[in-house]
């Protein structure tokens, strides 16, 4: 699993030089726990066990018997994001020198190209920023901003040579980002027959923008606007209806920022159906609320905007951390995107013009330790999962990423359950003025940070070297989501009934078509490729009863049906009444 | 019209009345159309016509809330007009219908509105009203829709989420559409399936040479149904406009439409009687024309368990209406999508079965009672209407539509003796139990000793006014209840970055159209926690339970403090 990707070459030879051993360590992964010694060297685990046999004079850390836990991976931030001409204030070194601070070696960033611009230029450009000032391992999402041809190719290009194994696609930002439910469609088929993961935006933007027009009249200009015009039924109604187009096209979906209960709710339905999507709740869904927006004080009230809002409702934060401990939600990530106030004043007089995005990137794994573990809501296995081996799962990264074993990558993080810190912008490693966590007291914290095999944080101080994270690709078809995939795309087909002609009158008709045809559309459909995915399938799970399908032709296109019947030929009585 | 009414003198004998509330027995006297006395030892004019009822149930004639009678379609006209719709409608204890008016894309609502007058006026041997489906929509459009509120009767209208290209609303559209009517008292029903959707499958099932009747409903899976009608409520809840979902075809739709309900939403459901009394799994039939028949949008669930649940739904009082959408093709008129399921006309029959169905697979199996079952086949359409209690209810003053109700009686459905044109009939072979022994149209007898005495042109237009109570007195209170206020925060005096225009933050800027009303509002039964909002000032625009309404003594804060 080591070698793939190995972009950053030069880091390699940094790399060598570091041998590690911890002693005493209780080894926490998603499924056990256990106490031994872990050594690395170049970077990765090379032994896991008691007395092993090292190297004279290496480095050694005693654990006394305290966590140590694979680090943690942030799967959704924004750094150094461009927005209208400005950057967010926490470029791609600030960033993950705060995502270490609390824990984090690996970070996944989201590519936004401007639309009308290349997908690839854009990833080249991101590649660019993080590969010079990275200083932990990263990956890239590419967010579709507009859909035609060229992008689909732009796609496959990514998939095949880039790395790129996931896509988000926006349903809100109307006349900006946002995409019509067939170009979704259409995506969401391109997509499975790449084998990568769709991600999505979840907001119904056309309700959006209505209600911000309406607010606006109303002569609410200040940041309540922006959770007003935003309701959470408006996030909710959007998550739906991606299930729905997941379920039609068969493609694996993920739910970005997961910020309401009602959101959340619709994707622990849809799991029960037996859908293959995933939720991913972020640190400020998960520990704060949006209350915040009503303060007097426009600077904090702006601090909290982002999309989906926080929920108004107090009680959030708390049911979407029992939903992540039940497994309903399996991944967590930031959101990181970080403005200062200068540039939220931007939409002082005008709230749908303020730069959104929170931090949280810092404290994404002490707050989900204080809200899930020390509650009892979830153990420390269940805290690796959700902070850090589903994600590596999801994303094609596991075993390398996610997990203490030999062979693995050497992200490492030596936990201590009992520290208690409390949340405050003098504090933290962002740039931005306000932390939206700000008084907030936090009980667990990493006390050894390794990355690559190096300490980064010991002692309480932190050792960053900018520029030495590595772009780590990923490849399509990840086992942990599209074995189930697979397995619905190869089991049915679909056809039609053998009839005959029909040959009794038919009525004279006037040209216009009063059913609908899918004519006027005039776009072709993107997703004719029958490649390892194949065709999309119905979800078999769905179905509230049972199918009987034959299955011949294994070169016809596949699809499953609700009911398959081919009688053996012979012309059907057609005009026959009865 | 009148003129046919005013002989009628009438008494029912020795019934049990059966209103939605409850039983009792008595006789009935009506006069001129109307019900005059209701009791024991009446005393009425000597000599007039007496029917006895021996025992049997007096129930209020059917409504059957959702036709498309004598539909044009391309150049062609369904084969039931209005009076042979309304005739079979009236052999099924069905006494009044209400018709949907469809206009071209383009053209006027009211020509169309008058159109289907014309037709109905000179046909029709019951009552009837008319919805108005809006097909398109602009400021022209929502003036028409006024004048059809405020001076034609018309209190109900039908947008499609459906047709892509042809009838379908975009989300923005639906947005105002509802806002408008939410405002002044209409009734949004909508034809939930996502359009968008639907034609990608469509396209799809062609291209993979699926061209006959499955390939209709293989395009069209039940969680394309079922997720339109999700953003169909949340976009009601939104506006805070009530809600009424036409075809309820499939489990999952309608279990979206319960759940909303337990939420608090003011939404309507209303299964037909072909998604209540039989499934799509003959859309795979080796006959052509059979399988071709059932065409009908959103098509009827392969799922052969549908019925019964949404039977149970209708019972337990989560689904409340029941129509026919009763729009017969006949085969040649089906073939015109004989290479292409795409072009097969759609409709299915149903308005002579609706009652009859609903009593066998509801009431004989102990689902619902007889009141529950004159609730939903004419109780709650009547109140939606804002006709009850003239129509939907045995009561001094009401008209005088009723039915004499046999639960004994069996008859096997078949297209040979039904009364409508087509020829078939979805329900074939199926023996239903419960029908009608007298059915009384306008005070006079319509249906007796199995012989069906109709007139065409007798039946009446009968005007809906809007903000009916059974829908809007809910609305109105939550109109009250909270309005929605900014923070007062004097001015930001900070630095301001320098950015370049292009918008990212999702503004409406580029669809240019502006917002038709001001103050819907927003669903407190939504909000998960509870509300501290100061009391409402009148003159203040209306809205929704912010969240958190919070107006502190002003002052000017500190602003730019980090704190």
């Amino acid at each position: 699993m080591s070698g793939q990707g190995y972009q950053g070459k030069k880091n390699i030879p940094r790399i060598t030089s570091d041998r590690l051993l911890i002693k005493g360590a209780k080894i926490v992964n998603d499924d056990q726990s256990f106490c031994a010694d872990i050594y690395m060297e170049d970077g990765h685990i090379k032994q896991i066990g008691e007395n092993l046999i090292v190297p004279g004079g290496v480095k050694t850390i005693d654990a006394h018997g305290r966590m140590l836990m694979p680090g943690g991976i942030d799967v959704h931030t924004r750094f150094q994001m461009p927005d209208r001409g400005m950057t967010s204030v926490d470029d791609f070194y600030q960033g993950t020198r705060a995502a270490l601070a609390g824990g984090t070696t690996m970070i996944i960033d989201h590519v936004v190209p401007e639309p009308g611009a290349s997908l690839l230029s854009a990833f080249e450009q991101w590649r660019e920023w993080a590969d010079s000032k990275s200083c932990c391992d990263y990956s890239l999402h590419v967010d579709i901003t507009e859909w035609h041809k060229g992008v689909q190719e732009e796609m496959e290009a990514l998939v095949k040579d880039h790395g790129v194994n996931s896509f988000l696609v926006y349903l809100a930002y109307k006349d900006v980002f946002q995409l019509t439910d067939s170009q979704v469609y259409e995506v969401f088929s391109v997509i499975r027959d790449l084998g990568a993961i769709a991600q999505v935006h979840a907001e119904n933007g056309d309700i959006v923008a209505e209600e911000q027009r309406r607010i606006l009249e109303q002569g609410i200009s200040g940041p309540e606007g922006h959770v007003l015009s935003r309701p959470e039924e408006v996030e909710a109604e959007a998550v739906n209806r991606s299930v729905t187009v997941a379920n039609q096209t068969n493609c694996p979906l993920y739910i970005t920022k997961v910020m309401s209960k009602s959101a959340a709710d619709v994707i622990a339905q849809a799991r029960k159906k037996g859908t293959v999507v995933y939720g991913e709740p972020i640190t400020a869904s998960l520990g704060t609320d949006g209350s915040h927006y009503w303060s007097k004080n426009w600077a904090k009230a702006a601090a909290f905007i982002t999309s989906p809002p926080l929920s108004p409702d107090p009680t959030t934060p708390d049911y979407l951390n029992s939903l992540l401990s039940c497994g309903d939600l399996q991944v967590t990530g930031s959101a990181h995107c970080t403005f200062n106030t200068a540039q939220r004043a931007v939409g002082k007089d005008d709230f749908t013009l303020i730069p959104e995005g929170t931090n949280g990137t810092e404290e994404r794994m002490s707050l989900i330790w204080d809200k899930c573990v020390v509650t009892g809501k979830m153990d420390e296995n269940q805290f690796v999962a959700v902070t850090s081996t589903n994600a590596a799962k999801i994303f094609n990264l596991y075993p390398r990423k996610g997990r203490i074993a030999v062979g693995s990558d050497a992200d490492l993080v030596l936990w201590d359950p009992d520290v208690t810190k409390i949340i405050s912008a003098k504090s933290h490693n962002s740039n931005q003025e306000y932390n939206i966590f700000e008084g907030l007291e936090v009980r667990g914290a990493p006390l050894v940070v390794i990355s690559q095999g190096k300490i980064i944080l010991e002692e309480g101080s932190l050792h960053t070297t900018e520029g030495c994270g590595r772009f780590i690709g990923r490849k399509p078809f990840s086992d942990y989501v599209y074995k189930r995939i697979k397995a619905r795309s190869r089991l049915a087909e679909l056809r039609g009934v053998p009839r005959g002609l029909y040959d009794g009158p038919v009525c004279e008709v006037s040209v216009t078509p009063k059913t609908m045809t899918p004519a006027s559309s005039a776009k072709t459909s993107p997703a004719k490729q029958a490649a390892a995915g194949g065709q999309p399938v119905r979800n078999l799970h769905q179905s509230g009863f049972s199918l009987s399908g034959a299955q011949i032709d294994d070169n016809l296109p596949r699809r499953n049906t609700q009911r398959i019947v081919a009688p053996p030929g012979g012309r059907a009585n057609i005009t026959s009444l009865g | 019209v009148a003129g046919h009414l005013y002989y009628d003198r009438l008494l029912v004998k020795g019934g049990r009345i059966v209103n939605d509330d409850q039983s009792f027995y008595a006789d009935i006297y009506m006069e001129d159309g109307v019900i005059k006395q209701i009791g024991d030892n009446l005393i009425v004019p000597g000599g007039i016509k007496t029917v006895e009822a021996n025992g049997k149930m007096v129930i209020p004639g059917g409504i059957d809330i959702h036709t498309h009678f004598q539909m044009p379609y391309r150049g062609t006209t369904t084969v039931d007009d209005f009076s042979q719709g309304s005739k079979a409608a009236l052999a099924g204890g069905t006494t009044m219908i209400v018709d949907h008016v469809i206009p071209e894309p383009g053209s006027s609502l009211i020509e169309a509105f008058e159109q289907w007058r014309n037709w109905a006026d000179e046909k029709t041997c019951c009552d009837y009203s008319l919805h108005v489906d809006i097909t398109h929509w602009n400021d022209r459009v929502k003036q028409e829709v006024d004048i059809l509120l405020k001076e034609k009767g018309v209190n109900s209208f039908q947008v499609y989420m459906a047709y892509k290209d042809f009838y379908q609303m975009s989300n923005s559209e639906l947005y105002e559409i509802f806002t408008f009517l939410g405002e002044m008292g209409g009734i949004v029903q909508v034809h939930a399936e996502n359009g968008e959707i639907i034609a990608e499958e469509q396209a799809r099932m062609l291209e993979m040479g699926i061209t006959g009747p499955e390939g209709h409903v293989l395009s069209r899976p039940e969680e394309l149904e079922a997720e339109a009608v999700f953003r169909a409520i949340t976009i009601a809840s939104q506006t805070n406009c009530p809600l009424y979902v036409t075809r309820v075809m499939s489990k999952s739709a309608a279990d979206i439409i319960s759940q909303a309900r337990k939420k608090g939403n003011v939404v309507f459901g209303e299964p037909i009687t072909a998604s209540l009394g039989t499934d799509g799994t003959h859309y795979w039939s080796k006959n052509w024309a059979k399988a071709a028949s059932f065409v009908t949008s959103p098509p009827l669930s392969p799922d052969p368990t549908t019925p019964d649940y949404l039977n149970t739904l209708l019972a337990s009082g989560d689904l409340n209406i029941t129509g026919s959408a009763h729009c017969t093709f006949s085969v040649a008129q089906k073939a015109i999508g004989k290479d292409d399921f795409t072009q097969i006309p759609e409709g299915v029959n149903g308005v002579e079965e609706r009652m009859s169905l609903i009593w066998e697979k509801a009431v004989t199996t102990g689902k619902m009672d007889e009141n529950m079952f004159v609730a939903v086949t004419s109780t709650n359409a009547a109140k939606i209407l804002n006709l009850y209690p003239r129509k939907g209810r045995l009561a001094v003053g009401s008209d005088a539509d009723l039915v004499i109700w046999d639960p004994d009686t069996v008859r096997t459905v078949t297209a040979k003796t039904h009364n409508s044109a087509a020829e078939y009939n979805v329900f074939e072979g199926m023996e239903l139990r419960g029908g009608p022994s007298v059915v009384i149209c306008q005070g006079k007898l319509v249906l007796e000793d199995g012989g069906l005495h109709v007139t065409p042109g007798v039946g009446r237009f009968i005007p809906c006014t809007p903000f009916p109570d059974y829908a809007y007195k809910r609305v109105k209170a939550r109109k009250q209840l909270a309005v929605l206020r900014a923070v007062p925060r004097g001015m930001y005096d900070g630095p301001v970055s320098d950015f370049s225009p292009l918008s990212r933050g999702g503004t409406p800027s580029a669809s240019a159209r502006t917002s038709p009303t001001k103050q819907p509002v927003r669903n407190l039964h939504h909000s998960a926690f509870s509300l501290a909002g100061p009391p409402t000032t009148e003159d203040l625009p209306i809205r929704p339970a912010g969240r958190r309404i919070v107006v502190p003594p002003g002052g000017r804060s500190n602003i730019t403090s980090l704190s």
